[in-house]
């Protein structure tokens, strides 16, 4: 076993960046903000002086072009780690993504490959407003080519980073700004976590609970209150959103029956929508009760404070839902797992700015 | 300029055009079942450049990509392959006509969207940067694609970083139907645009194959020795309808008296008549490598349409590559 620490999931991107470097030269690491002082809330912080100006390097505000750069470079032997300090400022780029990137391999009859990762992060809260909170997975996971996964853990987190940088395909890489912060377990050295495996993260009779990123944080929540309540949730937090893992899902509902699927996006279109209907094709006879979803509302995140009280989902929304799927009392959980507050942010230490 | 250098020309402009007017030829039979942009009348950019750079060097292109390949020394019978969207096409079949590519020798692939190629083709020059090699990247784009932000953006990007890449811009005054004016302002010289981004930019006459010749030959030289980035507008013209084997002067988007006049300058017979005007014995070289072309051509042809198409399941395969 390698030694392990315990650091945060910003370190546990920064040491996979800085792994990957050391064990090939042609890794690279470029972004908005990769050099600055802040260093990409931390997940930078210390590259550009260990591996130089050439392979870590600040650009210019021009994030289709940086994408297409970064899928020639990919052609020739380079693999390119590139960052968006917010997902939102990467949709200036869906032509190089969903022309290029996601194309090149299957188009030119697998004779190119396009080894990019692309690190996005998801804002919430502290007044992020429409266009610095948009979850948009169900986007990329539509497009045929590409990878996506979502970590939630900093073993996760570094883990998955290390497989995306080596993966020979291009991998979007999301991570939830509410999860910078937390802290775990987390190997030293090289690891990898295979790009289509779900976790199952606790194991229980009752029902199914599929989950991904910062969810699963409040997921944990709801499902160890309700654990005191002698209700037993299997709960599978997916990691990869695309490949998914379809055999860890459907072993759970076969043996549970019953299906909750919590999702950081928008309803419409969304994850959640493609696990349930697939879930209710293949799997109808074993279901005991409709499978349902909890996820964005279909409305843009607003900006004020007062206006977001009701916008996301806490713990306490999650153990009520599974409480009415299963048809039993849910009184305590006002008590036990309150709104948090302020509901804007991941904890008191959090005071953005973003 | 030496008279076996401009017949090297000749024969590299002469043999994309022949395999051009057979594509047009072939077409009608339906047997081509792809959009197909020619190049009949922009040889000599494509020609000239291919002179002037190695087989290591990078290039990228178009949906009017044909001509580059072909240049870049793409295989012949790979392309009409493909275009008829056999297994033994460049692409597998799986590309077409607008999405070419010959790794062997560099060409490292067309798009059919406009602008797409060009950060990939920097990105091909940052790539050589990185590894240390003198490799240099050409970036094939029209004048339509000058007016996408990604081209702003990659010159910008290239020029930050002295990168060894030439964007080969050929004008043909159309972007699909839509003439320059209705989409740049009046007096608007592209190069002067570009040159203010800070690569080194000029412009000249596509039609001229010596003219465009020199023009590479000075300014490969100077970013393959690290000066950064050019950019070269090529003043030219295609005789083709934008999409098709036909010729379209009847839609009225441009004048027959237009047409008239580029033709008049076209690349080939320009280059012939210079070569004939120092030596009119030549007539009969430049009757062979047309014959030689032409039986190269007919074996292509046929190599295409005696391939056998892919199995249909090969369409569920090859998304992802494997570890």
């Amino acid at each position: 076993m390698k030694m392990t620490q315990i650091i945060t999931y910003a370190e546990a991107i920064q040491q996979a960046i800085q792994n990957a470097m050391d064990l090939d030269d042609g890794v690279i690491c470029f972004g908005l903000g990769v050099t600055d002082p802040k260093g990409i809330f931390g997940t930078t912080l210390g590259l550009e002086k260990e591996f130089g100006k050439k392979r870590v390097f600040d650009m210019p505000a021009s994030e289709n072009a940086m994408t297409g750069i970064a899928i020639g470079a990919s052609l020739n032997g380079i693999k390119p780690v590139m960052t968006h300090q917010r997902l939102d400022f990467f949709l200036l780029a869906m032509d190089q993504l969903v022309n290029g990137a996601s194309k090149l391999h299957y188009m030119f009859g697998k004779q190119l490959n396009v080894p990019i990762t692309i690190r996005l992060i998801l804002g919430r809260g502290w007044g992020q407003g429409p266009t610095h909170s948009q979850s948009l997975q169900a986007w990329f996971s539509h497009i045929p080519g590409l990878k996506v996964v979502m970590p939630t853990t900093p073993y996760d987190a570094k883990g998955l980073l290390l497989s995306s940088i080596f993966d020979l395909n291009p991998v979007i890489f999301i991570e939830h700004r509410w999860l910078h912060s937390s802290i775990g377990e987390v190997p030293k050295g090289d690891y990898r976590i295979p790009l289509h495996s779900a976790l199952q993260i606790s194991s229980g009779k009752d029902i199914t609970i599929v989950s991904m990123s910062y969810l699963t944080i409040e997921a944990k929540k709801a499902t160890n209150f309700l654990k005191t309540k002698n209700i037993h949730c299997d709960l599978i937090d997916l990691r990869s959103i695309k490949p998914i893992d379809w055999k860890c899902i459907y072993d759970s509902v076969e043996r549970t029956g019953r299906l909750l699927v919590l999702d950081s996006g928008f309803t419409t279109g969304s994850v959640s929508g493609e696990v349930i209907a697939r879930v209710s094709m293949d799997l109808y006879q074993k279901l005991k009760s409709p499978p349902s979803r909890m996820a964005c509302p279909d409305f843009p995140e607003p900006t004020s404070y007062a206006l977001t009280k009701d916008y996301y989902i806490s713990a306490g929304d999650i153990a009520k839902k599974i409480t009415s799927i299963l048809e039993v009392p849910s009184e305590e959980i006002d008590n036990f797992l309150p709104k948090p507050a302020p509901h804007d942010t991941p904890g008191d230490y959090f005071k953005g700015p973003f | 300029m030496k008279q076996d250098l401009i017949l090297n020309l000749y024969r590299i402009m002469k043999r994309i055009r022949l395999v051009e007017e057979e594509i047009a030829l072939q077409y009608p039979k339906w047997e081509m079942r792809c959009p197909t942009h020619l190049s009949i009348g922009q040889e000599a950019v494509a020609a000239a450049l291919s002179m002037c750079i190695r087989k290591d060097d990078f290039a990228v292109s178009t949906h009017r990509g044909h001509a580059h390949y072909l240049a870049k020394g793409g295989s012949l019978k790979s392309m009409i392959a493909e275009i008829y969207g056999k297994s033994t096409g460049c692409s597998r079949g799986k590309g077409g006509s607008m999405h070419l590519i010959d790794k062997d020798v560099g060409f490292m692939g067309t798009s059919a969207i406009v602008g797409n190629s060009i950060p990939i083709g920097v990105g091909l020059a940052l790539s050589a940067h990185l590894n240390f090699t003198d490799q240099i990247s050409c970036v094939f784009l029209g004048d339509g694609a000058t007016e996408e932000g990604v081209f702003y953006e990659s010159v910008n990007f290239a020029v930050l970083k002295n990168l060894p890449v030439i964007f080969i811009c050929e004008n043909n005054l159309y972007s699909v139907y839509s003439p320059l004016e209705v989409r740049q302002p009046k007096g608007r010289k592209i190069s002067k645009m570009v040159e203010s981004i800070g690569a080194t930019s000029l412009s000249g006459d596509g039609n001229d194959v010596t003219n465009c010749y020199r023009i590479f030959r000075n300014s490969v030289n100077s970013v393959r020795s690290g000066l950064g980035p050019y950019f070269i507008e090529f003043f030219t013209y295609r005789y083709k309808e934008h999409c098709g084997h036909e010729y379209d002067n009847n839609l009225g988007y441009r004048s027959v008296a237009e047409f008239e006049t580029w033709k008049k300058r076209d690349p080939i017979e320009l280059c012939k008549k210079q070569l004939l005007e120092t030596d009119l014995s030549l007539i009969r070289k430049l009757d062979k490598i047309d014959q030689i072309i032409k039986e190269e051509i007919s074996d292509a042809f046929l190599f295409a349409q005696n391939s056998p198409f892919p199995e249909p399941q090969e369409a569920f395969s090859g998304l992802y590559a494997d570890s």
